[in-house]
C-alpha cells in the first residue's frame, strides 16, 4: 500500500504575522484543504510540528487540533527544530503504513514574533551544547560559518559562489507571493553585506519568520478519492548527528544529509540524477552548497562550482530551491519542512506556475534541523 | 565542587564531570579516560557509551593544538555582546580529541590560519569565572 499526499496548504511568510498561532495555522490548514474531496472530520489524526521555544503556548498540539476542528481524533507532537515537519511528515507516513490511520494532517508553524527580541537572542544561544559549546557565545551562524570557513579551505570555494546561491534565491523570490523578502539582491550587496559570522554575511543567512504549513497525508485508497493528482511519498530518510562539534569528524558536509538521503534513495529506488527538481535547507548559503554534495548532485568540493555554472537555476541538470528557498521565504521553524514539500508536490502535479520545472516527476526535500543534527529526506513522485 | 563558575556564562552547575573545574583552577585541563575501553574523552565524560561504564580516570591534556576551523562573529547571543567580534575555532590536540573554544583576542583575525598552531591554555575571567581559550604556543 503506497501513501500520497493530497493537499498542501501554507500562509505567507512575514516577520510579524499579527494573528494568533491558531489562526496562522487555520490558513495553512483551509489552503491544504482547497480543492480537494476531504473535510476535517474525515481527518484520522493529526501532527503539530513547531520549535517549542519559541511558542507561549503550552503543548499546542491541544489548542491547534481544537481550533482547526479535529476533536476527538488523537493529536500529536513532533519536534526536530527545523526540520520539525519532515519529522511529522515520517510519523503521518509510518500511521498511514501501520494501518493506525487513514489521513492524517501534518501542521507545522512557528510565530517567531511570539516573544520579544531579547528572549530571541537568550535562545540563540542555547542551540549548542550548554554545557561545554555555549559558554563561548556561539549561535547558529557561527556553526554553519564554521563548515563555510573548512569547506573554502578543502575545496577551494569562494565566498563570491556563496552569494550566487543568494543571487539565485533573489531572483526566484519574485515569482513567490509566499516569500517574506521579494527582491533580487546582486552579487556585489552580497558580498558588500556586514558580516554577521565570517565568511558568512546578511545575505548568506536566512531570517526569522511567522509561517505555517499543512500537509495531508492519505492512503492509496482514500487518496484516489480525494483527488485526481495524488502525489506519492516513494522515499523516506531520516539521521542524527552528535549536537556537540567536538564529537563531529566531517566539517565540509553534513553526515546526517547524506545518511539521509542514501535511505530515502535506497528506498525509492532513485538516483541522484533521477530526481528533476530539489527543495534543499538553504539556511544558509553554505548548507546548499553543501547540500548539492551530500545529496550526490554534484561530487564532494564541486558544490561551488555547480552554482557558479548556474546548473541549479531551471533549465540546468538539476533546479533548486526556485520558490526562493529559506533565504528569500524566511525560516519559520516548524512550518519550514511543510513549505518544502508544498513546493514540490505543486511542481509534481505541474501546479507550479512561473516556476514550472517542465516535466517534473521526481521530487526531493531535503530539510535540516541545527547546524547538521537532524538530517530529513523525502523523495515525491506523481 | 559546582561547575557553575566555567565559561563566561554558564548555563548549567550540576554534573558528574564537576572535577573538570577544580582541575582547571590549578592550571590542569582533563580528559577522561574509560578503564574499560581505554578511549579518550575531551569534553570530559563520566560515562562511557561504548561499554555503558562509569569506571573512568582523569588525564591531563598537553593543551598542544592544531586549528581544523575557525570563524569570527560580529553578532552575539544574550551575554556576549560585548566582547564583539570574537574568534572561536575548533582544533584538534595532540591526543587526538578535539576542543571548542575561543581564540585568545591576542591573535588578530588576519593572523588566524586552519592548522596553525595552539596552546589551549586556562584562563581566569572577571566574577571568580574561569574557561580555558587557544593561543599562540
Amino acid at each position: 500500500m503506497s501513501v500520497a499526499i493530497v493537499g498542501v496548504g501554507q500562509t505567507p511568510f512575514s516577520r510579524k504575522c499579527g494573528t494568533s498561532i491558531r489562526e496562522l495555522c487555520f490558513e495553512a490548514f483551509k489552503a491544504a484543504l482547497e480543492d480537494i474531496n476531504l473535510t476535517s472530520k474525515e481527518i484520522d489524526a493529526s501532527i503539530v510540528c513547531s520549535a517549542p521555544e519559541y511558542d507561549k503556548q503550552r503543548s499546542s498540539a491541544g489548542l491547534i487540533s481544537e481550533y482547526l476542528g479535529l476533536n476527538p481524533q488523537p493529536t500529536f507532537y513532533a519536534e526536530s527544530i527545523c526540520s520539525s515537519s519532515s519529522t511529522g511528515l515520517k510519523v503521518g507516513y509510518s500511521f498511514i503504513k501501520s494501518g493506525l490511520h487513514d489521513i492524517v494532517a501534518v501542521i507545522g508553524f512557528q510565530k517567531m514574533s511570539e516573544i520579544s527580541s531579547a528572549e530571541v537572542q537568550e535562545r540563540m544561544g542555547r542551540g549548542a551544547d550548554i554545557q561545554w559549546e555555549s559558554p563561548f557565545g556561539t549561535m547558529m551562524p557561527a556553526g554553519y560559518a564554521m563548515y563555510a570557513r573548512a569547506h573554502m579551505q578543502k575545496y577551494g570555494t569562494t565566498e563570491e559562489q556563496l552569494a550566487k546561491v543568494k543571487v539565485k534565491s533573489g531572483k526566484y523570490s519574485l515569482l513567490n507571493p509566499l516569500a517574506m523578502f521579494r527582491r533580487e539582491i546582486t552579487l556585489d550587496e552580497c558580498l558588500k553585506a556586514r558580516v554577521i559570522a565570517s565568511p558568512l554575511k546578511m545575505f548568506d543567512c536566512c531570517a526569522n519568520a511567522d509561517g505555517a504549513s499543512c500537509v495531508i497525508m492519505a492512503s492509496e485508497e482514500k487518496a484516489k478519492k480525494i483527488t485526481d493528482t495524488p502525489v506519492w511519498v516513494v522515499g523516506i530518510g531520516a539521521a542524527s548527528d552528535t549536537l556537540s562539534t567536538t564529537s563531529r569528524t566531517n566539517l565540509t558536509g553534513l553526515d546526517c544529509a547524506v545518511e539521509a538521503g542514501t535511505q530515502a534513495y535506497r528506498m525509492a529506488h532513485v538516483q541522484p540524477k533521477d530526481v528533476d527538481v530539489a527543495e534543499v535547507h538553504d539556511c544558509f548559503t553554505i548548507a546548499e552548497v553543501m547540500a548539492y554534495e551530500n545529496l550526490g548532485f554534484c561530487k564532494p568540493g564541486e558544490g561551488g562550482k555547480l552554482i557558479e555554472e548556474s546548473q541549479t537555476y531551471i533549465g540546468g541538470e538539476i533546479p533548486v530551491n526556485v520558490d526562493g528557498g529559506l533565504l528569500s521565504k524566511g525560516h519559520p521553524i516548524g512550518a519550514t519542512g511543510g513549505s518544502q514539500i508544498r513546493t514540490i508536490v505543486l511542481q509534481l502535479q505541474g501546479r507550479a506556475g512561473k516556476t514550472q520545472v517542465d516535466g517534473a516527476e521526481v521530487g526531493l526535500v531535503h530539510n535540516i534541523g541545527g547546524i547538521g543534527l537532524y538530517g530529513n529526506v523525502t523523495i515525491l513522485k506523481r | 565542587m559546582s561547575f557553575g563558575k566555567f565559561g563566561k556564562i554558564g548555563y548549567i552547575s550540576e554534573t558528574k564531570v564537576a572535577d573538570f573545574v577544580k582541575y582547571l583552577e590549578e592550571g590542569k585541563i582533563m580528559a577522561t579516560r574509560c578503564s574499560k575501553c581505554g578511549r579518550l574523552y575531551f569534553p570530559p565524560r563520566a560515562d562511557c557509551p561504548e561499554d555503558l561504564t562509569t569506571d573512568m580516570t582523569w588525564q591531563r591534556l598537553s593543551g598542544k593544538c592544531k586549528l581544523l576551523t575557525y570563524t569570527t562573529a560580529h553578532f552575539a547571543p544574550t551575554g556576549f555582546q560585548d566582547d564583539l567580534p570574537y574568534s572561536i575555532g575548533l582544533a584538534e590536540c595532540r591526543e587526538g580529541v578535539k576542543v571548542y573554544a575561543l581564540l585568545s583576542k591576542e591573535i588578530s583575525e588576519n593572523e588566524i590560519r586552519i592548522g596553525m598552531d595552539l596552546q589551549l591554555t586556562p584562563l581566569r575571567l572577571a566574577n571568580g569565572r574561569i574557561t580555558y581559550e587557544l593561543k599562540k604556543p
